[in-house]
C-alpha cells in the first residue's frame, strides 16, 4: 500500500513534470513563430489574398457593382487587342535597350570612378544623383526639355546648326526618347553596383598580371570582367525586371503615345482600368506577371549557374 | 504636362476623401444638418459650385450645405464608382450625363427623381440623358455645351472669308489662312482628348444623314468604318494633316498654347468645345471679342447644325443620409435663382437645358450666338455620347495614330469599332 502509494507520489510529479516539459517544449519551439505573424498577417491580407483574387477577377466581367464569369474571354479579348503586340514589342525593346545600356555605361563609369582620377569623389555624386530624384519629376522636366520647338534640347541643337529631333512627338522615337531618360536615371544605380564589384577584386591579382607582363586591356579581359561578373548579373536581372515592367517614366512622359507608339503591357494595362474595364485591366496583369516570369526565371537560372560554374 | 495636372488632381482628390472621412461625423450648420455636394475639380465648376452653395445656404435656414471636390476625367470615374459602390457617396454629386451615366448602374444606385417638380421644365433634349428604365435621376448642373470650330475674326475679316457652312468651304477657308502664313488649323495632340473633335462634333451631320444611327449603333447593327457619312470625319483628319493644314508642331501642343494661337491670330481655325471660352477669358481677356464659333460644316449647308454636350447631371445616392436636403438643393439647382448664382461664379458656355430660364445678357458674344442654332428647328442634336451608351476609351489615341500617319482612316475607324466592343460588353449590351 505505502508502496504503491509512494509509487504513485513519485510518479505523479514527474507525470506532471514530463507533461509540463512537453507543453513548454512545444511552447518554447512555437514560441518564435508568433514573431511571424503579423507580417505574415500583413503578407496574407495584402499581398496572398490580392493575389488570389486577381487571378479569379481575370476570369471575370467585373464592373466594381458586379462581376460575371466570363472564363477565358478576357484573355482571348487582351491577346487580339490590336495594340498588344505593338506594346509587347515595346515593352521588350524598352527592357533590353535600357537594360544592356545600363550594363555599358555603368561598367565603364564604375571602371572610370574606381581609377586615380581627378574630383572622383564629386564625379561619383553627379553620376548617382539622378537616382534619388522622383521619377515622375525626371519625367515631367525631360518632357518640357524634348518639346521639339520650345526645348532646351533643340535649342541648343539649334545653336550649334544642328535642327534636333522631335523626341517624343515623333512615333518613330517616342519609345527611344524615354529610353534614353531612364537610362539617364538608372545608369547611376548599376555604376555602384559595378564600383561595389570592382573595388572587391583583390589587388594581388592585378600585381601578378602585371608582373606578368599584362598590357590594360588583356588584365580588364581576363581579370576585371570574369570577377566582376556577378555585378553584372545583378545589374541584369535588377534593369531587366525593371524595363519589362516599366510604367511611371513612359505615363509621365508620353502616356503610351503619340498613339500607341510607346504604349508598354503596363500603360496598356493601366488605361484598360481607367476605362473601367476592371476584369479585363486584371487579365492583363496576369498576362503580364507570366511575361515577366517567362524572361526573368530562365535568365536567373542560366546567370546563377554560370555563377556556380565560375 | 498632361500628366503633372492629372497628378495633382489625384491628390486633391485623395486629399479631398481623407477631409470627407474625418468630417464623417460632424454634425453643425442648419438644423437638418450638413450635407455634402460633390463636385469635379474644374476650376469654373468650382467657381460656380461655391457661389451656388453659398447662395442656397443663404436662401433657406434648415440645411447647409459644403462642397467637396474629386478629380475629374477617367480619375474621377472611377473614384465615382468605387464611392457608390463602398457606399460612401456624399448626399448629391455632379457627374457626367449620357453613356457614363449608365455606367454608373443608376437604377441600382442612384434615388428616383421622377416625381420632382422641375422634371416638367427640362429640355426637350436632356432628360433621355439621365433616364434609366424609364425613371429621370439627375438634374442639369448648369448650362449646355457645344463642339464646333473656334476661328479668329479679324484673320476672317483680313482675308474676307465667311462663316463655312459646309466641309468645303471649310477647307477652302483654311488653305486662305495657310495662304497668309497662318495655321490653317490647329491640332494639340498635346492633350489628346482634344483630337476627338472633328469626330465627336461632326455628329450632327451624322444624325441629320441617318436619324437611326444611335440606335443601329447601340444594336451594333453600323459602325464608323460602313456608315459613309460617319466614316467622313476619320477621312477629314487624315486630309487636314496630309495636306499640312495643321500647326507644325501640332503632336506635342497643349491645349493652353492652341488657345493661344487661336485668341492672338496666329492659327485661325480650331475645333474645339464652346466652354474654351472660359480659357480664353482667363488667358487672353482681350481677345475675347476677336473669337468666334460655328459649327462643324458637313456636306449639305441646309443642313448646317450644332452637336451639342448635354450639362451633366447631379443625382442623389440610393444611400443619401439626408434626401430631402438633397432634393431641396437639386430644385434649387434647377430654379432661375440657383443658375444665376452659378453664373456669378462662373458663366454657363451655352444655353440651359430649362425651357423657361434664358441665358445671362452679359455672355460673351461667342456664347450668345450659339443661340441661334437652339431656336432654328433642328439645328442641334446631341453628341453620339447621350444618345448611346456605346463610346470606346481609345479613340483619342487611335485619331492621334491617324493623325501622324502611322495608319489611314479606313484602318482608324475600323479599330475604333473593334474598340467600342469592350464598352458594350461591360455594359451588358445585347448584339455584341
Amino acid at each position: 500500500m505505502t508502496a504503491a502509494v509512494s509509487a504513485e507520489l513519485r510518479a505523479a510529479p514527474a507525470e506532471r513534470e514530463s507533461g509540463s516539459r512537453r507543453r513548454s517544449n512545444y511552447l518554447a519551439k512555437a514560441y518564435p513563430l508568433w514573431y511571424y505573424l503579423p507580417a505574415g498577417l500583413l503578407f496574407l491580407v495584402f499581398f496572398a489574398i490580392p493575389t488570389f483574387a486577381s487571378f479569379f477577377f481575370s476570369l471575370t466581367r467585373w464592373s466594381l457593382f458586379d462581376w460575371e464569369f466570363i472564363g477565358l474571354e478576357n484573355f482571348r479579348q487582351f491577346l487580339s487587342e490590336p495594340q498588344l503586340i505593338g506594346s509587347l514589342k515595346n515593352t521588350v525593346i524598352f527592357g533590353v535597350l535600357t537594360s544592356g545600356a545600363k550594363v555599358v555605361l555603368g561598367m565603364g563609369l564604375g571602371l572610370l570612378l574606381t581609377s586615380q582620377i581627378r574630383a572622383r569623389g564629386l564625379l561619383r555624386s553627379l553620376v548617382f544623383f539622378p537616382v534619388l530624384v522622383s521619377t515622375i519629376g525626371v519625367g515631367v522636366m525631360f518632357t518640357t526639355m524634348m518639346h521639339p520647338t520650345d526645348g532646351l534640347l533643340n535649342t541648343a541643337l539649334a545653336v550649334i546648326g544642328i535642327e534636333g529631333p522631335k523626341w517624343l512627338a515623333d512615333p518613330q522615337l517616342a519609345l527611344i526618347s524615354v529610353a534614353l531618360v531612364d537610362i539617364w536615371k538608372g545608369v547611376g544605380l548599376a555604376t555602384v553596383i559595378y564600383m561595389a564589384g570592382i573595388v572587391a577584386v583583390p589587388a594581388e591579382y592585378y600585381e601578378a598580371a602585371r608582373v606578368d607582363g599584362s598590357g590594360a586591356w588583356s588584365t580588364f579581359r581576363h581579370i576585371t570582367l570574369p570577377l566582376i561578373r556577378p555585378a553584372t548579373f545583378t545589374v541584369i536581372t535588377l534593369s531587366l525586371i525593371g524595363g519589362l515592367r516599366s510604367f511611371d517614366l513612359i505615363w509621365a512622359m508620353t502616356s503610351g503615345g503619340p498613339g500607341f507608339a510607346s504604349d508598354v503591357i503596363a500603360s496598356v494595362v493601366y488605361k484598360q482600368y481607367q476605362a473601367g474595364f476592371y476584369g479585363l485591366s486584371t487579365a492583363g496583369n496576369v498576362v503580364m506577371f507570366l511575361v515577366v516570369m517567362l524572361i526573368v526565371l530562365p535568365l536567373n537560372h542560366f546567370m546563377r549557374k554560370a555563377e556556380v560554374d565560375q | 504636362m498632361a500628366f503633372s495636372r492629372r497628378a495633382f488632381l489625384a491628390g486633391t482628390g485623395a486629399a479631398a476623401s481623407v477631409i470627407a472621412i474625418t468630417g464623417c461625423g460632424a454634425n453643425g450648420g442648419g438644423s437638418g444638418g450638413t450635407v455634402t455636394f460633390l463636385v469635379d475639380n474644374n476650376p469654373n465648376n468650382i467657381a460656380a459650385s461655391e457661389s451656388l452653395i453659398a447662395a442656397f445656404n443663404d436662401s433657406q435656414s434648415d440645411y447647409e450645405f459644403t462642397m467637396e471636390t474629386r478629380p475629374g476625367g477617367t480619375e474621377g470615374d472611377n473614384l465615382v464608382k468605387t464611392r457608390l459602390s463602398t457606399q460612401d457617396m456624399p448626399d448629391a454629386f455632379s457627374y457626367n450625363s449620357g453613356s457614363l451615366f449608365q455606367a454608373i448602374r443608376p437604377v441600382q444606385n442612384l434615388l428616383d427623381l421622377s416625381d420632382q417638380p422641375w422634371v416638367s421644365r427640362l429640355a426637350e433634349s436632356f432628360p433621355a440623358s439621365v433616364t434609366a428604365e424609364g425613371k429621370v435621376y439627375g438634374v442639369p448642373h448648369g448650362g449646355s455645351n457645344s463642339g464646333g470650330i473656334w476661328y479668329h475674326k479679324p484673320t476672317y475679316e483680313e482675308l474676307g472669308l465667311e462663316v463655312p457652312l459646309t466641309w468645303d468651304d471649310f477647307i477652302a477657308n483654311a488653305e486662305a489662312a495657310k495662304s497668309a502664313g497662318k495655321h490653317g488649323v490647329i491640332q494639340s495632340y498635346g492633350e489628346t482628348y482634344t483630337s476627338q473633335f472633328l469626330v465627336l462634333a461632326d455628329y450632327h451631320n451624322v444624325a441629320t444623314a441617318n436619324p437611326d444611327f444611335a440606335e443601329q449603333y447601340t444594336a451594333n447593327e453600323v459602325g464608323f468604318a460602313d456608315d459613309p457619312t460617319a466614316f467622313k470625319s476619320f477621312e477629314h483628319i487624315e486630309q487636314i494633316t496630309k495636306d499640312k493644314l495643321v500647326n507644325e508642331d501640332y503632336v506635342s501642343t497643349t491645349l493652353e498654347q492652341a488657345l493661344a494661337y487661336l485668341a492672338t491670330g496666329e492659327g485661325t481655325h480650331y475645333p474645339f468645345f464652346a466652354s474654351g471660352i472660359s480659357e480664353i477669358e482667363a488667358n487672353h481677356p482681350d481677345s475675347l471679342e476677336d473669337v468666334g464659333f460655328f459649327a462643324l460644316p458637313g456636306d449639305d449647308a441646309a443642313t448646317n447644325g450644332l452637336t451639342v454636350w448635354l450639362p451633366n447631371g447631379i443625382y442623389i445616392p440610393g444611400t443619401a443620409a439626408n434626401p430631402d436636403a438633397a432634393k431641396a438643393f437639386l430644385a434649387y439647382i434647377a430654379s432661375a435663382e440657383g443658375l444665376a448664382a452659378m453664373a456669378e461664379g462662373a458663366q454657363p458656355t451655352g444655353p440651359y437645358m430649362l425651357t423657361d430660364v434664358p441665358l445671362p445678357d452679359d455672355v460673351p458674344t461667342a456664347v450668345k450666338e450659339l443661340q441661334k442654332y437652339f431656336d432654328a428647328e433642328g439645328s442641334t442634336t446631341p453628341a453620339l455620347e447621350f444618345s448611346s451608351p456605346v463610346k470606346g476609351p481609345n479613340l483619342e489615341n487611335i485619331l492621334i495614330e491617324l493623325g501622324t500617319g502611322s495608319i489611314d482612316a479606313k484602318t482608324a475607324a475600323e479599330r475604333y469599332d473593334q474598340d467600342v466592343e469592350k464598352q458594350a460588353q461591360q455594359l451588358g449590351l445585347e448584339g455584341w
